[in-house]
């Protein structure tokens, strides 16, 4: 599938582009070429079932599956054959994974400072303590005595503190009370206003709906559809059917 | 049995905390090499070995060698050399042999560092009289005695004892209060995790291998006489470091004092206290649950 995006995004240069990328987990083949294309300062979803294979497709631009092929360019750099420490720093890339990573053994402070600075430009401490003001509280507290909305703010803003400008977010609204979903929307909001590039894996389809540009939808290890922001009330019963279980 | 007094009590527990320390080191090692690498290394005390015996070569040997009569490599500097021998060796069995074996069946690794500890075992018995070589370079400075008011000790024995807790403080220190030791606790936890932030954890897991061997090889330049490595890391609780260091050091004491109360107990004494540790606390006294 081309990309069909348009004019002015084209313009923008390219932060991540997948062509044809497969992923395996020991002799289970999960990606079976998937394609997708992110520029700069854009937020876009990867929507589907479970098991679809979209924790797979931010594992496996992160070098984190057992092999992959195909081709990953990072900022115009192709990272396939790199191993996975080398890939954050070259391509100034967060990472948020699914049920949050929170290292249990460190505490508050040393998981927010566990991430090395990637680039300049990156959150201070006290940036972050003034975004988080609970984590100041629970600086000393080991990661895992803070409650799962606490745990995604330090996940956050761990990633935050590097200087990373392009974001891979998985699952970041997964089990949390309504009103921490508001404020991670909000801070997503501030993100993509600052410029960030934001690749979001969402099961909430609301809270992924207000804030993405374009939503590609993921089944059995391939991009079958995507629908830009704009288009999405002309294609609301296309995208039902598609994560109807 | 009632007569034992309290200063014998105390010595023994001085001669006990002698051999604490052996044990607190050398399961120090085994435990930082099971936290990151998930192998319980087999050839440890055959590293234990090794470093005594490169300290021997240092000293006896190495002159006649390299054919420079006199020369030779004194305690103090085998206190450095020795465990940077063993730690260079280190690196090289974890980058050439333990290093294809992570994907697989921990046993793997267990069954290949345990041959490890035949071949060097094996090699060492047949190039030196395993009889026994004493090792001549005990310096001046720690010969003779102290008296330390409930008993004469050695003084050379008091310096490993003060030394190994400076060791062991030391690491303990290093993996619980600095940056790199957050990456390895992290790394300890999710490997995959601290890579995708850019940490190079292949090479963290070389460097750490490196560093428990080292410290084997430590031990074995600061011990003449082999000990057998006990089961300490078990009582401990598998990659807890605090663990290791207090439980070598609670064993020696209580080898040590149960000579005193009822000798014919003391060589078994360990073995039960590990059956009841694994009995009542299969993750070990400091082992996280769960684990």
């Amino acid at each position: 599938m081309t990309p069909s995006s348009d004019a002015q995004a084209a313009a923008k240069p390219s932060m991540l582009s997948l062509r044809d990328l497969n992923a395996y987990y020991g002799e289970s083949h999960v990606l079976l070429g998937i394609e997708l294309d992110l520029h700069d300062g854009e937020v876009a979803t990867l929507l589907g079932r479970n098991g679809a294979g979209r924790s797979t497709t931010l594992k496996a631009v992160l070098g984190l599956v057992d092999r992959r092929s195909g081709s990953v360019k990072i900022r115009g750099q192709e990272t396939i054959d790199m191993p996975a420490h080398r890939i954050a720093p070259l391509g100034k890339l967060g990472y948020c994974p699914e049920e949050r990573g929170i290292f249990a053994a460190l505490t508050t402070e040393e998981n927010l400072l566990l991430p090395p600075v990637l680039a300049e430009g990156g959150m201070s401490l006290d940036d972050i303590y003034e975004m988080f003001p609970n984590l100041l509280e629970l600086r000393r507290s080991m990661g895992t005595r803070l409650s799962g909305g606490e745990q995604q703010m330090l996940a956050m803003a761990r990633i935050l503190r590097t200087g990373a400008r392009l974001l891979l977010l998985d699952e970041i609204t997964e089990g949390l009370a309504p009103v921490i979903v508001k404020r991670l929307g909000r801070v997503i909001r501030q993100l993509k206003e600052r410029g960030f590039t934001i690749l979001l894996v969402e099961q909430n389809f609301h809270f992924a709906a207000t804030l993405a540009d374009r939503h590609y939808v993921v089944e059995h290890g391939k991009v079958i559809d995507q629908i830009e922001a704009g288009s999405l009330e002309q294609n609301r019963d296309r995208l039902n059917r598609y994560l109807s279980v | 049995m009632m007569h034992a007094s309290i200063d014998l009590i105390l010595a023994q527990g001085m001669l006990g905390l002698n051999n604490g320390v052996f044990y607190a080191m050398l399961s120090l090692g085994l435990a930082i090499i099971f936290g990151l690498l998930n192998v319980i290394n087999f050839a440890h005390g055959a590293l234990y070995m090794v470093g005594a015996f490169v300290a021997l070569i240092c000293y006896s040997y190495l002159g006649a060698w390299l054919g420079l009569a006199g020369f030779h490599i004194d305690f103090w500097a085998a206190l450095i050399v020795v465990p940077l021998v063993v730690g260079c060796f280190g690196i090289v069995i974890e980058r050439t042999l333990l290093r294809w074996l992570y994907r697989f069946d921990p046993i793997y690794s267990l069954l290949l560092t345990f041959g490890i500890a035949l071949v060097l075992q094996g090699l060492f018995s047949n190039f030196f009289n395993m009889s026994g070589t004493p090792y001549p370079g005990q310096p001046a400075a720690l010969r003779g005695i102290v008296d330390l008011g409930f008993m004469i000790f050695p003084k050379y024995r008091l310096f490993v004892i003060v030394f190994s807790i400076v060791v062991c403080a030391g690491t303990w220190l290093f993996v619980e209060r600095t940056r790199l030791g957050s990456y390895l606790r992290a790394a300890a936890e999710n490997p995959d995790l601290v890579k995708a932030f850019g940490v190079n954890v292949p090479r963290m897991v070389t460097l750490t291998f490196a560093f428990g061997t080292a410290l084997a090889g430590l031990a074995g330049v600061l011990a003449a006489p082999i000990y057998s490595v006990s089961p300490v890391v078990v009582i401990g609780g598998m990659g807890s470091i605090m663990g290791a260091i207090v439980s070598g050091l609670a064993l020696g004491l209580i080898e040590g004092v149960t000579k005193v109360v009822y000798a014919p107990a003391s060589n078994t004494v360990i073995f039960v206290l590990m059956a009841i540790v694994l009995l009542v606390r299969p993750s070990g006294l400091f082992g996280r649950a769960g684990e």
